[in-house]
């Protein structure tokens, strides 16, 4: 659990500083992108997204940015250190390849939510569609709905909890990434099964629904993980792929 | 890639803006398919039967069109020209008559119905909606498209929408594996593709399940037994607007509805000009699940 201790959730703003706003009405993607890139931090707000592409993308600091409303495709790409809210709905690929920092959403992510993370915190306050967490590499998702068909496929470190339900094919090839499902799971993908809690189990999970806001109790989560028949081939798996 | 956009209105307020409201959807979409641009719009009811025909010669194939359909069929034939479009009004009972001359003159029939009219173009989607003036028109609800080809030729014929049959209108986003297929099955029964295009196929798909007595929710069901391949359709008829996802469902789509309308986007950018879309109730259609609504 090396990424915990750089993901808290807005517990340390920087009282002393006025937040300073973006207005994307009369700014250019590339000025916006550039002028957050170039931050040590401070608090700044995105307004007028209108569901506008690659928002807050590439940030390298401790920045504190809240985007209002909706966003389009990869809101907070590539993320390091910073810490991004939005207050609406994002469009595929939020927090792709995040390294560290956190990322929340208020509404609902489309497809690919935190895909090829490394680390940090990506928090889906409403569902998640197809494929969150795709090819995970040390994130931490936390959705407190539902999740859609095939997450976290190919998933290879990290923690995705799920208050709600998943959909079809969950874990399909996965690593060795942590599944946790309050609800109900479609049904599971190749070579992905339902794996005893453990009390460390427990203890990630408790500390992962503290930071995510969730209210949940971790004794109420089934954990799923990586039955590693398929890490290396095996003709006699050649059924299972 | 390509972009959709729809929106079904469930009351009038929004009727006298439909097309305008539709226009800033369309142009939306713009990076999504800059290569050719289509609008299926559902208008007031004629009197007659629509026509709505198209002509890469305009002057020369619609001069005196009008009056020689008025002698050819002894009554009264109304025309609107609309750049490399026209819409006909003709007395009902008349349309094979009428099919069968213009594909004489070489003039090509883009839909037929009682208040549909579909006007598409190659260019920019802002370009073509200010050709066919779509923000001035009025209607019920409309379906656009705008296309980046990938599996049959950039032409005025390869747009979307397509439609097979009176008053309904496919669009798509996706590519279908099995329309070859599916194409001759469909010439069978008596739905005979015009293009080589497979997003055509699932039009005719479409027209032959509703022709052979499915309501539109069954006729989407269908489409995700009889077709193979990735596909976002978004359907429209008379009085009905209907939206399926095939069961991957990576061709992206995103729907809003508020008390006055239902909305389609390929995206959230899509809607950022709706009225009340602050309020909306705003989500992902699942994947594999058939959406529709009637009025």
């Amino acid at each position: 659990m090396t990424t915990m201790a750089n993901t808290q959730v807005r517990e340390d703003l920087d009282i002393g500083l006025q937040p300073r706003t973006i207005d994307m009405a009369w700014t250019e993607l590339r000025e916006l992108n550039s002028t957050l890139q170039a931050q040590t931090g401070g608090e700044w707000v995105i307004e007028n997204t209108r569901g506008a592409h690659a928002l807050a993308v590439g940030l390298q600091a401790p920045l504190e940015v809240t985007i209002k409303g909706s966003t389009g495709y990869y809101c907070a790409g590539m993320n390091k250190e910073a810490r991004v809210h939005v207050t609406g709905s994002v469009g595929p690929g939020v927090a792709e390849n995040m390294i560290s920092g956190s990322v929340v959403v208020e509404g609902d992510a489309s497809q690919y939510a935190g895909a090829t993370g490394h680390g940090g915190l990506l928090v889906i306050k409403g569902n998640a569609s197809s494929r969150c967490g795709i090819s995970m590499k040390g994130i931490d998702i936390v959705v407190h709905g539902n999740i859609g068909h095939m997450s976290a496929f190919m998933a290879q470190s990290g923690n995705l909890v799920v208050l709600g339900d998943a959909g079809d094919a969950l874990g399909d090839s996965l690593y060795e990434a942590r599944l946790f499902v309050r609800g109900k799971v479609k049904s599971l993908g190749a070579d992905c099964i339902e794996k005893e809690m453990r009390p460390e189990h427990i203890e990630i999970l408790r500390d992962l629904l503290a930071r995510a806001g969730a209210d949940a109790r971790p004794e109420e989560f089934r954990r799923y993980g990586s039955a590693r028949k398929l890490y290396n081939f095996n003709v006699d798996h050649a059924g299972d792929y | 890639m390509c972009g959709i956009v729809g929106l079904f209105l469930k009351k009038d307020d929004l009727r006298p803006r439909l097309g305008d409201l539709l226009t800033e959807m369309l142009i939306s979409m713009t990076d999504r398919g800059p290569d050719s641009a289509g609008i299926a719009i559902y208008g007031d009811a004629s009197q007659g039967l629509k026509m709505t025909i198209q002509s890469e010669t305009p002057d020369e194939a619609f001069t005196g069109l009008e009056d020689n359909l008025n002698a050819l069929l002894g009554a009264p034939v109304q025309m609107r020209v609309v750049d490399t479009h026209a819409v006909l009004t003709l007395p009902e009972g008349s349309e094979a008559e009428v099919r069968a001359y213009l594909a004489e003159k070489g003039i090509r029939i883009m839909g037929v119905g009682q208040s549909m009219e579909i006007f598409k173009e190659v260019g920019l989607p802002k370009d073509v909606a200010a050709r066919f003036g779509i923000r001035q028109m009025a209607g019920s609800h409309g379906i656009g498209h705008t296309r980046m080809a990938t599996e049959s030729a950039v032409t005025t014929l390869g747009a979307h929408p397509f439609s097979t049959d009176g008053d309904q209108c496919l669009v798509h986003n996706g590519s279908l594996s099995n329309h070859n297929r599916v194409r001759r099955e469909l010439a069978r029964k008596g739905f005979v593709p015009q293009t080589q295009n497979d997003t055509e196929v699932a039009a005719c798909y479409i027209s032959s399940r509703l022709a052979e007595g499915a309501n539109l929710g069954e006729a989407l069901e269908g489409t995700l037994d009889d077709l193979d391949g990735f596909f976002t359709f978004v359907v429209g008829t008379r009085n009905g607007f209907g939206v399926v996802r095939d069961p991957i469902a990576c061709k992206p789509a995103v729907m809003a509805e508020t008390d006055s309308y239902v909305a389609f986007g390929s995206e959230y950018r899509a809607f950022a000009n709706l009225p009340g879309i602050e309020d909306a109730r705003i989500w992902e259609p699942e994947p594999a699940t058939v959406y529709f609504w009637e009025r």
